[in-house]
């Protein structure tokens, strides 16, 4: 497997940009499509944005994202080491609802499980490490 | 991202360029939120040159038209395509905002 990207930067949001280009680039360097590239934008983004509000709601930290490629296969890992959290165990979001009763959070996580191709979760040595896997034309 | 704002007939046409994502989904609700309190109930949102948006613009669409509820007022949305009406699909809010074809079709039913 090769690593293509591994970037470590502060958990803010104003960071999100700085690991979105390059990722973005990156699936667009290994012949994703477009379709594909935004689902891939979309998964990290929202995964980045949920480590940026709540992973460490005391002292700053950093989230490390590594993107590697294997036959077709793009696999991008998010490291924090914030309070525990595991986006595969969150409920599914009831998407019938109305306007109104819709809660702000778990669409992002709905998102993630949605585009990927496989989502994984682990707490080891004190951090999150989540692994989000897409297929090249995959469907 | 752009945002261009026009007011034609009974509504304030919101067209946005570029990429809705969590770092500009509080400018964009801003705006919104700013229209609002300027007293207009009418919104079309014109999407045709938005490329990405993420479930943090979704949920600022979402702020705006909790507020317009209370009021009777209305948010429509015209211009989806690509993976920002995929984003709308999946997440079922194609379901839950009037969505239509050209922005012409959208004022007559304003």
């Amino acid at each position: 497997m090769t690593v293509l990207i591994s970037l470590r930067l502060s958990a803010k949001l104003e960071n999100l940009g700085g690991f979105i280009g390059p990722l973005s680039d990156c699936a667009k360097a290994q012949g994703f499509e477009r379709g594909e590239i935004s689902k891939i934008e979309l998964a990290a983004e929202e995964a980045l944005v949920n480590i940026f509000r709540y992973a460490y709601p005391e002292a700053p930290g950093d989230v490390e994202m590594i993107c590697k490629e294997e036959a077709g296969r793009l696999t991008i890992e998010i490291i924090d080491s914030g309070i525990p959290f595991d986006v595969t165990a969150m409920p599914e979001p009831k998407i019938a609802d109305g306007v109104h009763d819709r809660e702000p959070g778990g669409l992002g996580v709905f998102f993630i499980k949605k585009v990927m191709d496989e989502v994984r979760y682990r707490r080891e040595n004190d951090q999150n490490i989540l692994t989000l896997v897409i297929q090249k034309d995959s469907r | 991202m752009k945002i261009d704002v026009g007011e034609e007939r009974n509504a304030i046409v919101m067209s946005l360029k570029g990429r809705l994502d969590a770092a500009a989904s509080s400018e964009f609700e801003t705006a919104l939120s700013d229209w609002i309190s300027k007293g207009h109930n009418n919104f079309l949102l014109n999407f045709t040159d938005l490329e990405y948006i993420s479930s943090a613009g979704l949920r600022s669409i979402l702020a705006a038209s909790k507020k317009l509820k209370e009021r009777s007022g209305k948010i429509f949305l015209t211009g989806l395509h690509g993976p920002v009406e995929e984003v709308f699909k999946i997440s079922g809010f194609v379901s839950i905002f009037r969505v239509f074809a050209t922005a012409e079709a959208a004022l007559k039913e304003i």
